[in-house]
């Protein structure tokens, strides 16, 4: 089933179908420096070309950057194959006094919220899209102000407009005793801000929408104009659960701009915290999902080894979240021999608990009961949303970035299965967890016994100018950051797609037809970060 | 169902005995800079400008640190020849007001039960995940008398960690408005107390205090669980806070 996914068109054949299909358009499309496919288009064939890389080439939508230049706005739509076809950048020009721009969103549904964010921030306008407005600010933020704009002063609050009171969620669902029950921004013990509409007819939810960007803080406006060494910070902090792998991705996109890639040492170092962070989150996100089926004993003992690593990774790092370890040509600590053979010691113990625990786990039939067949997402919906991370790889879309756009030592040295389910249900995610956790723990034992000696960073980096793309893939699936440094070395333009961005998108998918009691395993199959989608 | 509770007692007992006992395992917490001696005026310039948030500036012939913009970047403990001292601790928590006295803080009817809602209103998630722990096994803190709540309407204390996004300052002022009095209001972390790396900006109010009153602050990026569990006993009168000495909250407390 998930063969069809992965066989992709070579870059000849992409080039090749280009030509025939638009005939003249190869003089606009080269091939970059880093293997990657420019291909500049005008309105009129944007959206005929997104789609077909989307829906006939099997493309992956990465992101939509847009860039407030001075006569015009820059649309760069962003896609992704495998290592063999790699990169694709659709760019597209319009003047600044056209405000509206084709949407794409029919044909490539991944695009759907991209378009609506950009609608709240630039003040650009989709022809077609169905649904914009209100989305990443809310009722109280005046009409017509859009923060992303160049001429937005971004470092003083701005006025708030009084709150409409004829504001009312946008409802879908009509029927005799329909009714609509809100959740959040404040619910739930520990949860993160976020609101969900729950739309019912009785004990069964119909349809869930959730209303994310209660936490936006604006990075991608905050880092504008701001040294390298600033924005980092910003990129560790936006999301501190996956801290250690958006730092990489930013400073990857960095070191790409520089053309120097970091030692040996510290490539093979930042792969071990890489995957210790990988590891930690997975073993959170079970414990989640133990919790969420009120599973006590379950829960406590994923939380006594998520505590343990969390503490492995303080006295790896000196940070329990691995905060402050990335640096633009390197990472800033480097570990003992004795740390390393601590570290595989106690990751193996900890994979041998994790074992245990699923093995008594799936045997369990009561827990079963309550996650089999909750919350299914398809095949087809998966890939239509372009949902990424463990949330895809449990519906039957084998993609991993360390697999299909391998960076870093993945390239070669090291190679990493791709947990896959078809299933699509919250078993199957569950599934996919423990099988990532263990994969994480063997990379991390093997590494830490074979340790290249050098350095961990570059001494010669300096930083250049220049616009670059950085990915990794972070523990919840594909995050991309884009980063544009200007001749000062200030950044210019810096935006990040996060992996829960694309994922509560299809969040909806899993929470329909479902009954009341069952949306807190929903969610913590999920397993979604709000600030990293927010940022 | 047996083996789930075999699994559980064979697993014993994991708990912290902190405050009774003092915790020494390791990795419990990051630590942080101390305030050092450091008379050479160079070095103090050094030392400031590796600083990205103004947490340390020069005074006289030492560096104090501002806790409150302290964000963990652990760039003042590397790449300088002449270093901060750091130290491994977390009783960090300490009372907004310095002369807080005791019938500001909660009085002893809440000292063994208080009910404590957590609010996000921008976190990281590292924050928030390090509240997560308080309940779980290592830490516990219902053996404390502590205890979560969904709903700010039964809550004694708003955790609140963030920089406070402009989004959520509405939800924010509702809850503590729907809590019911004599209430307390605990910041966690640096971006709940100066904005940390985000604010104040457009979309944030930079800090906890612009918004609504604070009574205890915990400093750190984020503050280790023990930190926030110091953070609450100070709080209540259980623990002295970091600022003053052991015994003069304690005498001030019976005092008033």
């Amino acid at each position: 089933m998930n063969q069809s996914h992965i066989a992709r068109p070579t870059r000849k054949d992409l080039m090749d179908g280009i030509c025939s299909r638009w005939p003249g358009m190869e003089a606009n499309t080269r091939i970059e420096e880093d293997g990657s496919a420019l291909i500049t288009c005008d309105i009129a064939t944007l959206r005929e070309l997104c789609e077909w890389l989307f829906c006939e080439n099997n493309y992956a939508f990465a992101t939509l950057i847009v860039e407030d230049e001075e006569a015009d706005w820059l649309f760069r739509y962003i896609f992704y194959g495998d290592a063999e076809v790699g990169v694709v950048h659709v760019c597209m020009k319009q003047p600044k006094s056209n405000t509206v721009a084709p949407s794409i969103s029919a044909g490539v549904h991944a695009a759907d919220w991209h378009e609506r964010e950009v609608e709240d921030l630039f003040g650009i306008s989709f022809e077609g899209h169905p649904r914009l407005g209100d989305f990443v600010l809310h009722e109280e933020w005046p009409e017509g102000v859009n923060p992303m704009k160049k001429d937005f002063d971004a470092s003083k609050p701005y006025m708030h407009r009084q709150v409409d009171p004829e504001w009312r969620p946008l409802r879908i669902l009509e029927a005799q005793g329909a009714f609509m029950m809100p959740i959040g921004p404040v619910y739930s013990d520990y949860a993160e801000a976020c609101q969900f509409f729950l739309e019912t007819v009785g004990e069964d939810v119909v349809r869930t929408t959730p209303r994310i960007f209660y936490k936006f803080r604006g990075v991608e406006k905050l880092a504008e104009n701001q040294p390298v060494e600033r924005v980092l910070l910003m990129a560790e902090r936006f999301s501190g659960a996956s801290a250690f792998a958006h730092s990489l991705a930013f400073c990857r996109a960095v070191e790409k701009i520089s053309g120097l890639e970091p030692p040996p040492r510290g490539q093979v170092l930042r792969v071990l915290f890489a995957e210790l962070e990988r590891l930690r989150h997975h073993v959170g996100a079970i414990a989640g999902i133990c919790g969420s089926t009120a599973l006590a004993v379950a829960t406590s003992q994923a939380s006594i080894l998520e505590e343990e690593l969390l503490r492995l990774s303080c006295i790896m790092s000196g940070h329990r979240y691995l905060f402050g370890v990335n640096r633009p040509g390197g990472i800033s600590i480097d570990v003992t021999s004795d740390q390393c053979k601590m570290l595989g010691d106690s990751v193996r113990s900890i994979a041998s608990d994790l074992k245990n625990l699923f093995d008594m786990l799936r045997l369990s039939s009561s827990f079963l009961d309550r996650i089999e067949e909750v919350g299914i997402v398809s095949t087809e919906n998966a890939l239509s949303y372009g949902l990424v991370g463990p949330v895809a790889r449990g519906s039957g879309i084998a993609r991993d970035l360390r697999n299909i756009l391998p960076y870093g030592p993945y390239k070669s040295q090291i190679a990493c299965q791709t947990a896959l389910e078809t299933e699509g249900d919250g078993y199957a995610r569950l599934r996919v967890l423990f099988r990532e956790a263990e994969e994480s723990a063997n990379i991390i034992c093997r590494l830490s016994s074979e340790l290249p000696p050098g350095d961990v960073a570059s001494p010669e980096f300096r930083l250049k100018a220049g616009q670059a793309l950085g990915w990794v893939e972070a523990p919840l699936g594909a995050a991309f950051h884009w980063v544009s440094i200007g001749e000062e070395g200030a950044v210019k333009r810096y935006r990040v797609t996060p992996p829960s961005f694309m994922n509560w998108h299809g969040f909806h998918l899993a929470a329909e037809n479902f009954a009341f009691q069952d949306f807190p395993i929903v969610m913590a199959t999920f397993g979604l970060s709000n600030a990293e989608c927010d940022r | 169902m047996s083996k789930w509770v075999l699994l559980g007692i064979r697993s014993g007992t994991k708990t912290t005995r902190y405050p009774s006992h003092t915790e020494s395992a390791a990795g419990i917490s990051p630590g942080r800079p101390k305030d050092t001696l450091m008379a050479d005026k160079n070095a103090q310039a050094l030392i400031r400008d590796l600083c990205p948030t103004g947490a340390l500036n020069p005074k006289n012939d030492r560096i104090a640190v501002d806790y409150r913009r302290c964000i963990s970047c652990r760039r003042c403990a590397r790449g300088a020849s002449t270093l901060v001292d750091w130290e491994e601790s977390w009783e960090w928590a300490s009372l907004s007001a310095p002369d807080l006295n005791a019938s500001s803080a909660l009085g002893s009817p809440f000292s063994q039960s208080l009910h404590i809602r957590v609010l996000d209103a921008g976190a990281c998630r590292a924050c928030l995940s390090e509240i997560e722990q308080l309940g779980k096994p290592y830490y516990n803190i219902h053996r404390l008398g502590f205890f979560m709540t969904p709903t700010p309407r039964h809550a004694d204390v708003l955790l609140v960690a963030g920089p406070v996004a402009d989004n959520m300052r509405l939800p924010l002022e509702k809850a503590y408005d729907a809590m019911p009095t004599p209430k307390r209001v605990v910041a966690v972390g640096a971006c709940a107390l100066s904005g940390g790396v985000f604010g104040p900006s457009f979309t944030s109010y930079g800090s906890l205090k612009n918004v609504i009153p604070v009574d205890v602050e915990i400093p750190g990026c984020p503050p280790p669980p023990l930190a926030i569990i110091h953070g609450l006993l100070v709080l209540t009168g259980r623990r002295p806070p970091a600022e003053s000495g052991a015994t003069s909250f304690l005498d001030r407390r019976s005092g008033t």
